[in-house]
């Protein structure tokens, strides 16, 4: 895993070096004009005077340190800045990807029970909607219809500024009742796969000896379809999710930006236009540990539906 | 009769107490002004951190020694009088007395020394302080600015954001000012609000400065500013009334559907001095550009109107020279290049470029520098194909991929939006001073336009401190560069406020939101 990381924040750095301009050039954008002098100096001050290979081996050695740095455009620490930011976009992440997974599962089932009928259809084209739809339409969309049309929730951010109550749940609630519409719109992408691979391998398992055993038992059919069938036609779902954890980490970026949600993605976004590499470094190391331990949880669920695997 | 005169006396009562109403309308004291900024501030210290994002909480935070009316006026606010002799070259600042800084420490002359010499030294626009040879402070509340030479464009670089006068005894305590820990957080500046919290990528919450200098000011009670980077967003925001006020809104859609809601108000006052101005910049040093009959069919084969009525739809303004038409130094009377695509051919055909068996003399790529430039961009290909110029739209990847294609000057032609920044001496004559000509330097004079004319009336309008003679060598400038066309300038940019019919007093002067909002307020 060292390794990959290694190798994660070299083929980063050399990105970032291969695109042009640098810090200087977007300074001098937020700040409507630049000087010579200024610029060179901000050059220096970054070490982005030094020879390539220089400001590579600095960079890597600065990694291995788990120093990450000051932001050269916030001239914030980036730890500060990403621990700011962090659990907003955990919250965001896994609220998603649990609902996608619920939603999923259930649509699955459901289309399962009559896969040719018109239920199934209606249930494939919905989630096909959700992951055909570019997010960040799907979340002007919500938008429009929950926060204009019928103002229930709030257009942006993560809590009311306003609210000065002291108490725990106003707190819980208002920040419950600004994840809604992100959380549905980061997870109305992966409805389509949760709820597709959940009908194919429900199909499979009905089909099973087992189950016409169980059906021959005389088992209600809620017991066979939840108990029987679907435990058994949730693996390769809960691995995909696995898998996938890293697509709904990406995909948090755009929703972060429609709702200004104050998560990593447009943390991400803003540092890699502004050639801002220390904060993108952080950033990268915080989205493998979000997918590693994502990975994680999801082997522990398997082991949960299947005690043969061992971890 | 006398139920006629009744009912006249009944009417004129309403009418007068009416009236009264209205002209008593005392501003209300109290209450929170959430508004929205579209960018994430690199900081809040506009004394080493210029441009609009950090501008509107900076001039909040921090006071300057004057601020203009909505007229180009100069009006007292930190200084509460000034005396400018010896032929311009001696300015003296009589500060106000009583005003403090927000942890309370007198505000004195040797922080305006101070503020003066970090700007002069840290700032991006050299020019606002560049005759400054030095700052006297012969008691603690005079500072006299001694000049080199006479500086029109003092007055101005004196106001809204641009001189923040910042404490010495937090800035000045030997960290580099530029990277000061306390430009971000615990900032202690001497404006109307102080800072409460500053959550990178979240908001900026302000609050009420008790012993702000000027008694029973600001109204507001706090201001929240909500960083939305999403357009969409931020308009469906101001339309459900969570968001009271967005200023520098720019996109054309967004404006004209904001102006159907009864309970927004949309202005595009407030923005002469920030003068945001669309243009066309050319290569003149090399390629085919270079040739001043290319330039000048170029502009003829574009048609101005087409820009303003299709891609702004009808929300910007022409503006036909690099000054803004809002501000007093702006002169209409200049060849306008009007669409004639005939003049164009004949232009080019006389030239020497001949038409090749497909219609085209030669080809030319075109830039833009940022994406809502794109539609101009994708006119100019249209337009100029009509003179058989084959155009190459490039599309930079971002910011600084543009920035660097253009200031390594290999480009042919580039759409852009360049500030004015108040007096052309700071935001115009960089654009075509031959001394300004600087590779790897955005903004600067990428053009590398270079005529000596030009040059001696920009220095000469420079230092002439007589308003009627300024504005008669600035008018000749720009006849001179509407001539040479190294830029072909189009229209302002349709910066716009929009505020909600409870919001008092919006700043309407000439710095827009980088002014201080001290006499904002929220209506019962």
């Amino acid at each position: 895993m060292l390794l990959v990381l290694l190798v994660v924040v070299i083929l980063n750095f050399l990105m970032l070096h291969l695109a042009p301009g640098d810090i200087a050039d977007t300074i001098a954008q937020t700040m409507g004009g630049a000087d010579e002098q200024d610029m060179a100096e901000l050059r220096k001050q970054y070490g982005l005077d030094q020879p390539f290979f220089i400001q590579l081996f600095n960079y890597v050695v600065r990694v291995a340190l788990l120093d990450f740095g000051q932001s050269h455009f916030y001239n914030l620490p980036v730890f500060d800045l990403i621990m700011e930011r962090f659990p907003a976009t955990l919250l965001l992440v896994f609220s998603a990807q649990i609902l996608s997974l619920f939603v999923g599962i259930l649509l699955g089932v459901y289309a399962a029970q009559n896969p040719n009928g018109l239920s199934s259809l209606f249930v494939n084209m919905f989630s096909l909607f959700g992951y055909a739809a570019p997010v960040f339409w799907t979340g002007i969309l919500l938008l429009i219809a929950f926060s204009l049309h019928i103002p229930i929730f709030p257009v942006s951010g993560m809590r009311d500024i306003t609210i000065e109550s002291g108490n725990f749940f106003v707190h819980f609630f208002d920040v419950l009742k600004h994840l809604f519409l992100p959380m549905i719109t980061l997870a109305s992408i992966f409805f389509a796969y949760y709820s597709r691979l959940c009908r194919a391998s429900m199909l499979e398992v009905l089909g099973a000896d087992f189950v016409r055993t169980a059906k021959a038992k005389g088992l209600s059919k809620k017991n066979v379809l939840l108990k029987h069938a679907l435990k058994n036609s949730l693996s390769p779902v809960i691995t995909f999710a696995g898998l996938s954890f890293s697509a709904v980490v990406s995909g948090a970026i755009l929703v972060e930006t429609v709702y200004s949600w104050p998560g990593l993605g447009t943390l991400a976004f803003n540092s890699i236009i502004s050639r801002d590499t220390p904060v993108l470094l952080g950033i990268l190391i915080f989205s493998t540990l979000m997918v590693t331990v994502g990975n994680l949880l999801t082997d522990l669920t398997l082991k949960a539906l299947d005690p043969r695997i061992k971890i | 009769m006398k139920k006629h005169f009744l009912k006249t006396l009944l009417l004129t009562a309403t009418l007068i107490f009416t009236s009264l109403g209205v002209s008593f309308a005392e501003p209300k004291k109290g209450g929170t002004l959430i508004a929205a900024v579209g960018n994430n501030p690199r900081h809040l210290n506009p004394a080493v951190q210029s441009g609009i994002v950090t501008g509107f909480p900076g001039a909040q935070l921090f006071a300057t020694p004057i601020r203009y009316d909505n007229n180009w006026e100069p009006q007292p606010y930190l200084a509460e009088s000034w005396d400018i002799s010896d032929g311009g070259k001696t300015v003296k600042l009589n500060l106000v007395k009583d005003a403090v800084f927000h942890d309370g420490v007198p505000i004195k002359s040797s922080d305006v020394k101070f503020s003066l010499e970090t700007i002069k030294k840290h700032h991006p626009f050299k020019t606002m302080f560049a005759p400054v040879v030095s700052v006297e402070t012969p008691d603690e509340h005079t500072a006299v600015l001694k000049l080199s030479s006479p500086h029109p464009a003092l007055m101005l670089a004196m106001s809204s954001q641009l001189m923040a006068i910042i404490p010495e005894h937090v800035y000045g305590d030997g960290q580099d000012p530029k990277t000061h820990p306390q430009n971000s957080e615990n900032v202690v500046g001497s404006g109307p609000f102080k800072l409460v919290e500053f959550k990178s990528g979240e908001h900026i919450i302000l609050e009420r400065f008790d012993d702000f200098f000027i008694d029973g000011r600001p109204y507001l009670d706090k201001m929240v500013l909500k960083i939305i980077r999403d357009p969409a967003t931020r308009t469906i925001g101001l339309e459900n009334g969570e968001i009271d006020f967005y200023a520098f809104e720019n996109v054309p859609t967004n404006i004209n559907r904001l102006k159907k809601n009864a309970n927004l108000n949309v202005t595009p006052d407030g923005y002469a001095a920030i003068g945001p101005i669309d243009w066309l910049a050319f290569n003149t040093k090399s390629g085919k550009t270079a040739d001043v009959n290319v330039r000048r069919a170029i502009a003829y084969a574009i048609d101005r109107n087409f820009i303003l009525k299709a891609i702004m739809l009808g929300v910007a303004d022409e503006a036909r020279t690099g000054i803004h038409p809002g501000s007093p130094y702006y002169e209409p009377d200049v060849e306008a290049y009007d669409i004639d695509i005939d003049k164009a051919n004949k232009i080019l055909d006389d030239a020497g470029y001949k038409k090749g068996s497909d219609g085209m003399r030669f080809g030319l790529n075109v830039d833009f520098g940022w994406p809502g430039l794109r539609p101009n961009a994708e006119y100019t290909k249209a337009a100029l194909k009509k003179i058989g110029i084959d155009v190459t739209v490039r599309q930079s990847a971002d910011f600084p991929t543009w920035a660097q294609t253009v200031s390594n000057h290999n480009f042919d032609l580039t759409w852009d939006t360049v500030f004015n920044w108040g007096d052309p001496v700071i935001g115009v004559h960089r654009t075509y001073q031959t001394s300004n000509i600087k590779k790897g330097v955005i903004w600067s004079n990428t053009q590398q336009y270079s005529n000596p004319k030009v040059d001696a009336i920009m220095e000469k309008a420079g230092v002439e401190n007589d308003m009627d003679k300024r504005k008669a060598l600035y008018s000749e400038l720009q006849k001179m560069l509407a001539n040479d066309l190294p830029v072909y300038w189009t229209n302002t940019l349709p910066y716009h406020t929009i505020y909600s019919n409870k919001v008092g007093n919006p700043p309407m002067g000439i710095w827009a939101t980088s002014s201080p909002m001290d006499m904002t307020y929220i209506k019962d």
